[in-house]
C-alpha cells in the first residue's frame, strides 16, 4: 500500500497540470454547494459566497496543502533546484567548462592509472587462488635468485613439508618444419602437475598425466590457444594428432583456454613435459628450472621458506661438490610477474591522485568565488524564506552536476587514455605483461571511479555550504558589507592556494628526479657504441649443422656474406648480446689459486674474432683471439676488467689460467687479454666479472650476429636478413632489430622512460593549475582592495610600490607552497628512491630547479593583477564607491 | 502543534472512512458537513484540510473518486469506500475502540 501511494505520488510529479485542474474545479463546486446551502439558509448571494470561501480556509493554503500531499514536494523543489543550476550553468559557460574540464582531467588520469593498477597489481593473475602460488628456487651467493637444478627439485619435492606441489618450468625453443622451410617457436617445458598447480584446465583434450614427464614415457605436447588458432586452424581434431618438433615425434593432447597466460614464459606456444634425458638436466650442479607451487593450506611463506631453507642444507651436506652454498628462496608468484611494475605504477598513481586533488581545489574555490559573488542573491533568497537547508542544497546540486558531467567526460577520457597508453608499450614489452589484456573499465575501476567523483561531489558541495554557514543575511543584503567576506575568502582561499603549490611542486620535483635519473641511466656506458649495430638471431637447422666443425663453418660463411655487403664494415657472433641479462654463467677455478671449493660464478660469452672491433669494446691488455684460433688449437679467452680486478688483484691476468672446479684438463682455458667492461645485463644493474671465450673453438647451435654499419643501419635490417637466408634458406632469423631499438625497448629504460613522461605531465599540468589558482587568489583580491589602492596611488604611492605590494602577497603564498612543497617531496622521493638511479631523493639541483620553475611561474602569475593594480585610476576607483 | 495535526489528520481519515461506509458514496462537501453535524459541531475545521486527506486515501487505494451530479444538480467529485478502504476500516475501527477502552480505564475512579 505504501509503496502504491509513493508510486501515485511520483507519478504525480509528472501530471501537475492536470491535477491542479481537476483540484480547481472540484473546489469550484465545493464552494458551490456551500454557497447554495448558504443561500438556502437566507444568505445574502454575497454573504453565502465570503462565508463559504472563509470556511474552506482559502482556496491557496488548500491547493498548497494538496499539492504537497500529491507530488513529492522535496523532489518536486529539488527539480526546481537542478534547473535552476543548470541555467545557471549555461549563463556562465567558461565557468562551467574549466570546472568540468578539470574535474574531466583529475578523474580521467586516475581512473586510467588505476585500471593499470587494477590489471597489474589487483588481479594479474588468472589462477585458482593465486595468493598461495609461490615462485620457489635455488641462491647461490652473488645470486639471490638463481635456478634450481632438476635432481634437487626431485629432493624439494619428496621432503618438503609445507607444499600442496611443486612444480618446474623453463622456456625452451623448438623448431618445426612448415611448408616454408624450418621455423622456430618459443615453447615451454613444464613438470608434469604444473597446470594443475596453478589451477588451469585445459580448453579441449587434457592435461599432463602424472608420469608422462619421465624419460620412458611417449612424447606429449600442449598448445597454446593461439597457436592453436594459428597454427592449426582451430580445429577440434587436433587432439591426438601426431606432430615432428626438433625431429622427434609428439602428439598434440590439449589446447590452454584462451586466457590462460604466464607471464615469465608468454610467448610460448608449445607446452611439453620437462623431460630428465639427458645433458643439464641429470646434473645436479646444472641449474635451468624456475619452481612453482602451491603452499599447504595454513602454512605461511615464511615456513616454507624455513622448510626449503633445511632441505636445501640437507643437500649442500649431502652433495657438497655440486651443493655448496647453495640456498633456497620464496617470494609469491605474483612478485616474479609484477614485481618490476609495482613501484611504478604505485608512483603513477600517486601522480594521478595528487593531480586529482589539485583539480578538487582548484573547482572547490572557483565555487567559493562564485558562492561570494552570489552572495546577495542568497541572502535575498534566505531573507524570503528559503531554509538554510534549502540554499545548502543548491550548492549540493550545483557540486553534483559538475562532478556527474565531469566525471562522464572523464570515464570516457580515461578509456580513450587506456587504450592510448597500452598502445604505447611495445610488443615485446606487452608479451612480459600479459596481465594487461585485460585492462578496461571492468566494475572494480567503476566502483573506484564513483569513490572518486563521490570524493569530488563532497567536497564541492561542501566547501561553499560551509562558507555559507558563516554567511549573515544582512551582511548579505548590506551593500558596504562586502569587505570582511572577502577577507575570508582571501584566507580560505590563500590556504587552498597553498595546498596546490605544494602539490605542484611535489609533482615537479618527482618529475624531475625522475627525468634526472632516466637521464644518468641513458649516460651509463655501456662499454661499447651502441649506435650503427643491427643485430639478430639465427638458429640453422640442428641435423644439418649439428656437428661442430659444421657450426664454425657456417658462422664463417655468415660472416664472410654479411661483411660482402655494401655500408658493412665489420661483423661478429655471438650467443648472447650485451645488455640482455647477467646469466649463461660458469663456474670456474684459477689454476695456481689457493681454491677451497668457493663459488666462482662468472658470465661466459661465446664470440668471433671480430666481436669487440665490432662492438668498438676497448682492449686493454692483450690480444683478442683470431679465426683461426679453432678446435684444434688450445683453448683461449679474454677476460673482463671486473673479472681482472676481482680475481687478480695486483696481478697480471694476461698469460694465467683457469679451469672448471675439477680442473679437468680438457677444460682449460688461457686468458690472452684484458677487455673493458661490457655492460652484459641491464644498463642499471651491476656488473659482473665475464670471460669471452672463441665461437671457432665450443660453437654454439644458435647465435646472434651483430654487425657495424657506416650509417645509421634500420635499412640494412632486411639486407642482412636476405644474405644469411642466401647461405642456407632452412636457417630461421628472428629478432631483427638495431641495437638502439634493443637499448631503448629495453624495460629498465622503457619503464623509466615512460613513467617519467608521465609524472613529468601530471607535473605541468599541476603546475599549470596551482598558478592559475595563485593567479585567480590574488586577482580576487586585487579587485577586492581596489578602492584602497585607490586611496594609497591618491596619497602619493608610487606605481613600483604597488606592483611589490601585490607581488609580495603572491610571493609569500609561492614561497609557503615551495618550503613546504620541497620538504613534501623530499619525503615523496624517499619512498621511491628504488626508482631513482643515480639520484639522491634530496637532489640539490633537481630541487632548486623545480623551486625556480615554480617561483618563475608564479611571478609571472601574480604580475598581471600586480599591473593591474598599479594602474588603476584613484578618481574612478573612489568614485565607483 | 505539529503533532496535534498528525492525530487530527488519522482521526479525520478514519472520520472519513467511517462517513462513507455510513452514507455511501458522498462528494468532499458532503463529508465536511457530516463529520461537522455528527460532532455537533464542536469539530469545525476549515473544509479545506479535508481534501488532502481525501488524497492521501485515495492513494492508500481505500476510497476511490468518480465525478457525479450531487442532489442539487452540481457537478462534484464523488467518493466511496474501496474492499480494502472497507478492511482498513474494520481493522482501525478495533484498534480504536481498544485504545479508548484502554485511556478509558486510565481515568475511572479507583477504588481502593
Amino acid at each position: 500500500m505504501k509503496l502504491r501511494a509513493w508510486l501515485l505520488r511520483f507519478k504525480g510529479l509528472f501530471s501537475k497540470e492536470e491535477r491542479e485542474r481537476e483540484l480547481a474545479a472540484e473546489l469550484e463546486s465545493h464552494l458551490q454547494m456551500h454557497i447554495d446551502d448558504n443561500i438556502r439558509a437566507g444568505m445574502s448571494p454575497q454573504e453565502a459566497r465570503r462565508v463559504a470561501v472563509m470556511k474552506l480556509g482559502g482556496v491557496d493554503q488548500t491547493k498548497e496543502a494538496y499539492r504537497d500531499r500529491a507530488g513529492i514536494p522535496f523532489l518536486e523543489s529539488g527539480v526546481q533546484d537542478l534547473r535552476f543550476t543548470l541555467r545557471q550553468l549555461r549563463k556562465n559557460p567558461a565557468f562551467t567548462v574549466t570546472a568540468t574540464a578539470m574535474v574531466a582531467l583529475g578523474l580521467g588520469a586516475s581512473v586510467a592509472i588505476f585500471a593499470f593498477v587494477d590489471a597489474a597489481l589487483i588481479k594479474p593473475l588468472p589462477y585458482q587462488n593465486p595468493s598461495r602460488l609461490l615462485y620457489v628456487t635455488e641462491t647461490a651467493p652473488d645470486i639471490p635468485r638463481g635456478v634450481l637444478s632438476y635432481p634437487d627439485y626431485l629432493d624439494w619435492k619428496k621432503f618438503n613439508q609445507v607444499f600442496e606441489s611443486l612444480e618446474v618450468y623453463n622456456e625452451r625453443g623448438y623448431v618445426i618444419s612448415t611448408p616454408a622451410g624450418t621455423e622456430m617457436i618459443d615453447g615451454a617445458r613444464v613438470s608434469a602437475g604444473f597446470f594443475r598447480t596453478l589451477g588451469v584446465n585445459p580448453l579441449l583434450g587434457r592435461d599432463f598425466q602424472a608420469g608422462e614427464d619421465l624419460v620412458e614415457a611417449p612424447r606429449t605436447l600442449i598448445l597454446s590457444y593461439d597457436s592453436w588458432q594459428k597454427r592449426f586452424g582451430g580445429k577440434q581434431e587436433i587432439i591426438g594428432q601426431p606432430i615432428s618438433i626438433d625431429e622427434t615425434p609428439f602428439t598434440i593432447i590439449g589446447v590452454l583456454p584462451q586466457h590462460f597466460h604466464f607471464a615469465p614464459v608468454e610467448n610460448a606456444e608449445f607446452w611439453t613435459p620437462v623431460i630428465p634425458a639427458g645433458g643439464c638436466l641429470i646434473r645436479r650442479s646444472c641449474h635451468s628450472l624456475h619452481g612453482v607451487a602451491r603452499l599447504k593450506d595454513g602454512v605461511s611463506e615464511q615456513a616454507a621458506l624455513a622448510d626449503v631453507t633445511r632441505i636445501a642444507k640437507d643437500l649442500e651436506a649431502q652433495y657438497p661438490d655440486s651443493n655448496r652454498n647453495q640456498g633456497a628462496t620464496v617470494a609469491p608468484l605474483s612478485e616474479i610477474i609484477v614485481g618490476d611494475v609495482k613501484p611504478i605504477l604505485l608512483l603513477l598513481l600517486s601522480g594521478a591522485a595528487l593531480l586529482l586533488l589539485i583539480a578538487c581545489i582548484n573547482v572547490a574555490s572557483l565555487l567559493l568565488v562564485r558562492s561570494e559573488t552570489r552572495r546577495r542573491e542568497l541572502a535575498v533568497r534566505r531573507a524570503l524564506g528559503a531554509t538554510r537547508a534549502r540554499l545548502i542544497r543548491q550548492f549540493v546540486i550545483e557540486g553534483l552536476v559538475i562532478v556527474v558531467i565531469g566525471s562522464v567526460v572523464g570515464l570516457v577520457s580515461s578509456h580513450w587514455a587506456m587504450q592510448i597508453l597500452s598502445g604505447l608499450i611495445p610488443t615485446d614489452m606487452m608479451a612480459s605483461m600479459p596481465y594487461l589484456n585485460d585492462l578496461g573499465l571492468n566494475s572494480r575501476v567503476l566502483i573506484f571511479a564513483i569513490a572518486l567523483a563521490g570524493f569530488a561531489a563532497a567536497l564541492f558541495s561542501l566547501t561553499p555550504a560551509f562558507r555559507l554557514s558563516s554567511l549573515e543575511v544582512r551582511d548579505g543584503m548590506a551593500e558596504g558589507g562586502r569587505g570582511s567576506a572577502g577577507k575570508v575568502w582571501t584566507r580560505i582561499g590563500s590556504k587552498l592556494v597553498v595546498l596546490e603549490l605544494t602539490t605542484a611542486m611535489v609533482l615537479l620535483a618527482g618529475a624531475g628526479l625522475l627525468g634526472k635519473s632516466f637521464y644518468r641511466l641513458l649516460q651509463v656506458d655501456a662499454g661499447f657504441e651502441t649506435k650503427h649495430l643491427i643485430t639478430m638471431r639465427v638458429r640453422p637447422p640442428l641435423p644439418a649443422y649439428g656437428e661442430d666443425e659444421q657450426a664454425v663453418a657456417l658462422g664463417r660463411k655468415v660472416v664472410a656474406e654479411i661483411k660482402s655487403l655494401p655500408g658493412v664494415t665489420s661483423v661478429a657472433l655471438a650467443d648472447t648480446l650485451p645488455l640482455t641479462f647477467n646469466g649463461n654463467t660458469d663456474w670456474i677455478r684459477f689454476v695456481g689459486h689457493a681454491y677451497n671449493g668457493e663459488h666462482n660464478e662468472v658470465l661466459q660469452r661465446g664470440i668471433t674474432s671480430d666481436y669487440f672491433a665490432t662492438l668498438q669494446a676497448k682492449l686493454l691488455r692483450g690480444r683478442t683471439f683470431t679465426d683461426a684460433e679453432d678446435l684444434t688449437k688450445p683453448r683461449v679467452v679474454v677476460v673482463n676488467q671486473t673479472l681482472a680486478k676481482k680475481f687478480f688483484p695486483g696481478e697480471d691476468p694476461v698469460g694465467q689460467r683457469f679451469a672448471d672446479t675439477d680442473l679437468n684438463p680438457k677444460s682449460i682455458k688461457e686468458i690472452i687479454g684484458i677487455v673493458d667492461d661490457i655492460r652484459e645485463g641491464p644498463l642499471d644493474a651491476e656488473i659482473w666479472p665475464a670471460y669471452y671465450y672463441a665461437f671457432n673453438q665450443s660453437p654454439d647451435v644458435g647465435y646472434s650476429v651483430v654487425v657495424r654499419t657506416s650509417q645509421a643501419g634500420e635499412s640494412l635490417v632486411p639486407t642482412v636478413a636476405d644474405a644469411i637466408r642466401r647461405i642456407d634458406s632452412r636457417i630461421n632469423i628472428s629478432g631483427q632489430t638495431t641495437m638502439t631499438a634493443r637499448v631503448n625497448n629495453a624495460q629498465t629504460v622503457y619503464l623509466r622512460r615512460s613513467s617519467t613522461w608521465l609524472v613529468g605531465g601530471f607535473a605541468v599540468v599541476a603546475l599549470l593549475l596551482g598558478v592559475v589558482g595563485l593567479y585567480g587568489v590574488i586577482a580576487y583580491s586585487v579587485s577586492q582592495r581596489t578602492r584602497e589602492i585607490g586611496v594609497r596611488i591618491a596619497l602619493g604611492a608610487q606605481r613600483g610600490t604597488v606592483y611589490r605590494l601585490i607581488i609580495r602577497e603572491a610571493g609569500v603564498l609561492a614561497l609557503a607552497g615551495i618550503v613546504l612543497g620541497t620538504g613534501c617531496a623530499i619525503l615523496a622521493a624517499s619512498l621511491m628512491r628504488k626508482l631513482l638511479f643515480g639520484t639522491p631523493p634530496w637532489d640539490l639541483t633537481t630541487l632548486v630547479c623545480v623551486a625556480a620553475v615554480l617561483g618563475a611561474s608564479a611571478l609571472l602569475a601574480s604580475f598581471l593583477p600586480a599591473r593591474r593594480a598599479a594602474s588603476v585610476d584613484p578618481i574612478s576607483a573612489l568614485r565607483a564607491e | 502543534m505539529s503533532n496535534k495535526t498528525e492525530i487530527w489528520q488519522g482521526t479525520l481519515a478514519l472520520m472519513i472512512l467511517k462517513t462513507l461506509d455510513t452514507l455511501g458514496p458522498l462528494h468532499g462537501y458532503g463529508i465536511a458537513r457530516r463529520i461537522e453535524q455528527i460532532s455537533e459541531d464542536r469539530l469545525s475545521p476549515n473544509y479545506g484540510t479535508l481534501y488532502p486527506s481525501l488524497l492521501k486515501l485515495e492513494q492508500e487505494g481505500w476510497i476511490a473518486a468518480e465525478w457525479g451530479v450531487s442532489e442539487n444538480n452540481r457537478k462534484a467529485k464523488f467518493y466511496k469506500l474501496t474492499r480494502s478502504g472497507r478492511k482498513q476500516l474494520e481493522s482501525e475501527t478495533k484498534e480504536w475502540n481498544q485504545t479508548t477502552a484502554i485511556v478509558a480505564r486510565f481515568f475511572e475512579p479507583v477504588e481502593d
